[in-house]
């Protein structure tokens, strides 16, 4: 993907890029400043308006492009998000935390309360959501990317398709065709080892295959995942156990509706036999 | 007689990762309080961990923070291994303290560069400073970039590797691949030099402060995945005894957590405790140059950790190199093993200091217990003892200019607020009443 050329804007003025985080760890935003070849680039092209992590220059809004990291999961969360909605004429959720509740979801699971006592001394000072939500949850998003990180070059497409006025081009199959286009082994078949990789959303370029791994899924579900036939393998023909599947699809995207529903599927069975 | 009582309040700190404000109430007679507000949401790691594979802690652990997730990595590997009597071969531990050398770099040029620099010449980013000094961040560009490459090869990926195991590595690339950035390794290092230059004539605030710096040491190398705890006030510990030595304290004026050494109160950790305590383990170029800078340890002056990171970056180019050329191939990419119940911990050094890790883990490898300290929540008190000391003598300046030092001098820590799992949520309204 070259960037230098897509990335010359035909908007007629220099447009405003914001970056919000909500609860995450900062990595998706920094995937925006690892663009070093990039960045300078963006910089002409884009005006940074707000950016808390790289600037200390704050501009009012509105804005036409934000970036949006992170899960809301505080009640403070629940109004400033509304209010970057109102700012921004077109938003942008990045990465898993942002598009599927992020790691910390797996309190959705659970009970936060205990897990607010296991972590703190004084839980009252907590106010803290009992859970975390996705961006899409509270407010109309018009373009999601996935990922845990987010792949920077996906993330540059997005903006320059946003300065081109065009679509953002972002496959949307599973890893195993980026393995396949990677002339990878494939460790299921020739390993048995369990991969995620047949409902696993494209960008990371298979990584975890091409270093002899089986894929854990960051990237969350690519459209039309066929989960259910995967879990089956899994527990079928590579002998893992259920609660390893349900490992698998909780983790980093447990809110993505397909991972969500064949997780609480499984927990339901397992419960069943018990 | 009393001056009327001021007040300096930062909502929303820039160029720091994470979410953080500041609140200092003050007048002519000294500075009354100092707080540090960490507002970044909780995340629950450490009950969320609870049922989790022992070998998904890596992987879980390094979403803590995206700016140092193999910091986290490794201190959750060496901890599962403590746990399991498991001993990395010399290779497997080279090609790890070889990951590390590029966190150091990519984070290190990411602070100095992007989040550090901005503040000495007055510029709100470095997209900013560019315009002026396209030299300056087109280097620190380049060199970040060399860091990342490393990550990269060895762990995947930038942010989140996906290559490190308990025991290992799933697989470890070839020399080849690893000679193949001999090249931009080596042209790094030139820039890195002239960075480091360039940093140690940038304007410092005069600013000597008196720490005690805790850090890993050990005799025969600068400190990474291993060593014994000591700082420069006599202590010297096994990882074992961190929680003996240290613990965590609520503190009246704030709802946020500080790591105490207990009985002596704050300390300090990160790229100036490493330097002073371990500058002799430093290479001798490195130490050289430090000298003919005038840059020799001890360093105590905070605005001057940016030249410290410039020399550490300067040491993890030589380290990663040396590494490469005495590459030995593993036997294996990574030594099986076994769960069974256990407990262990461990601590490395994350570019921003000690970060300590224990777990413990049922019979089926299940985690039961987990235990994260991060260094930002080390560091916390001494970002405000470091205000405290430091305003009286800044006092005469305009409120504004006052301001945006105090705001540097909590950036000279580079503190990682994403990563403070320990954190209190803070409410604003429920801050101290205002006198202003
Ligand atoms: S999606 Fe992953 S990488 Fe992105 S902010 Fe969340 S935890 Fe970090
Ligand atoms: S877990 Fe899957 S999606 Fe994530 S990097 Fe590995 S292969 Fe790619």
């Amino acid at each position: 993907m070259a960037a230098d050329s897509q990335l010359i804007s035909r908007q007629p003025h220099k447009p405003k890029l914001a970056v919000w985080k909500f609860t995450s760890c900062d990595g998706c935003q920094l995937s925006l400043l690892d663009c070093e070849d990039e960045l300078l680039l963006l910089g002409q092209e884009v005006e940074i308006a707000y950016f808390m992590e790289a600037s200390s220059k704050v501009e009012e809004g509105p804005y036409d492009i934000s970036l949006v990291e992170g899960s809301i999961t505080t009640p403070a969360d629940l109004l400033r998000i509304q209010e970057v909605r109102r700012q921004s004429k077109f938003l942008v959720s990045i990465g898993a935390c942002a598009t599927a509740g992020g790691i910390q979801a797996l309190r959705n699971f659970a009970d936060v309360v205990e897990f607010t006592s296991v972590v703190y001394a004084e839980p009252s000072y907590i106010h803290t959501l009992k859970e975390s939500t996705p961006i899409a949850a509270h407010v109309p998003v018009d373009f999601e990317l996935q990922g845990c990180p987010i792949n920077k070059l996906q993330l540059l497409e997005v903006i320059s398709a946003f300065l081109n006025s065009r679509a953002p081009q972002v496959s949307s199959h599973s890893v195993c065709i980026e393995c396949k286009l990677k002339n990878n082994v494939c460790v299921w078949v020739a390993h048995g080892t369990p991969c995620m990789g047949p409902v696993t959303h494209a960008g990371c370029g298979a990584l975890c295959p091409s270093y002899n791994r089986g894929c854990y899924a960051c990237y969350g579900p690519k459209e039309n995942p066929n989960g259910e036939s995967l879990c089956h393998w899994w527990e079928q023909n590579l002998g893992a156990d259920r609660s390893t599947v349900i490992e698998n699809l909780r983790n980093f995207n447990s809110l993505s509706p397909h991972f969500k529903e064949i997780s609480q599927d499984r927990e339901h069975r397992q419960k069943g036999k018990s | 007689m009393a001056g009327k009582s001021k007040t300096i309040k930062v909502d929303y700190l820039a160029r720091v990762e994470g979410e953080g404000a500041l609140y200092i109430r003050y007048d002519d007679h000294g500075v009354h309080e100092v707080q540090l507000k960490i507002f970044e949401p909780p995340r629950f790691f450490e009950a969320f961990l609870r049922g989790r594979d022992y070998t998904e802690a890596p992987d879980i652990t390094a979403r803590i923070c995206g700016i140092c997730p193999v910091a986290y990595q490794m201190s959750a590997l060496h901890a599962m291994e403590n746990a399991l009597g498991l001993v990395p071969t010399e290779p497997l531990r080279n090609l790890r303290r070889l990951l590390y050398c590029g966190e150091w770099i990519e984070s290190h040029m990411l602070h100095i560069s992007m989040l550090h620099a901005p503040d000495f010449l007055g510029y709100p980013n470095a997209v900013a400073m560019a315009k002026d000094h396209p030299e300056v961040v087109q280097r620190a560009l380049e060199i970040k970039k060399t860091g990342n490459a490393l990550v990269r090869l060895l762990g995947g990926r930038e942010v989140h590797p996906i290559n490190v195991r308990v025991g290992g590595f799933y697989r470890v690339p070839g020399l080849e691949s690893f000679q193949a950035l001999r090249p931009q390794l080596l042209e790094a290092h030139t820039l890195a030099e002239l960075m480091t230059r360039w940093a140690a004539g940038l304007p410092f605030p005069h600013c000597e402060q008196s720490y005690e710096c805790v850090a890993l040491s050990n005799p025969s190398e600068y400190p990474m995945n291993e060593g014994r705890i000591v700082s420069n006030r006599g202590l010297d510990i096994s990882v074992k005894d961190y929680e003996k030595h240290f613990r965590e304290q609520q503190v009246p004026h704030s709802t946020a957590l500080h790591s105490l050494l207990i009985e002596r109160g704050a300390y300090l950790v990160g790229p100036m405790a490493r330097y002073n305590l371990s500058y002799p383990q430093l290479s001798g170029e490195v130490r050289s140059l430090a000298e003919a800078l005038g840059f020799r340890a001890p360093c105590n002056n905070p605005f001057k950790s940016i030249v410290v990171r410039c020399l550490e970056v300067l040491y993890a180019l030589e380290e990663a190199l040396r590494l490469i050329d005495t590459f030995q191939p593993p036997d294996e990419p990574y030594l099986a093993v076994e769960p069974r119940e256990a407990s262990g911990c461990a601590a490395t050094e994350a570019p921003r200091g000690l970060l300590y890790h224990r777990y413990a883990m049922n019979e089926q490898g299940k985690i039961t217990f987990a235990k994260i300290v991060a260094p930002t929540s080390q560091n916390q008190k001494t970002i405000e003892d470091d205000l405290r000391l430091m305003l009286p003598k800044f006092m005469h300046l305009p409120e504004q200019q006052l301001q945006g030092l105090c705001e540097r001098a909590i950036r000279n820590y580079d503190p990682c607020i994403s990563c403070s799992t320990h954190f209190l949520q803070l409410h604003l309204q429920h801050e101290p009443k205002r006198i202003s």
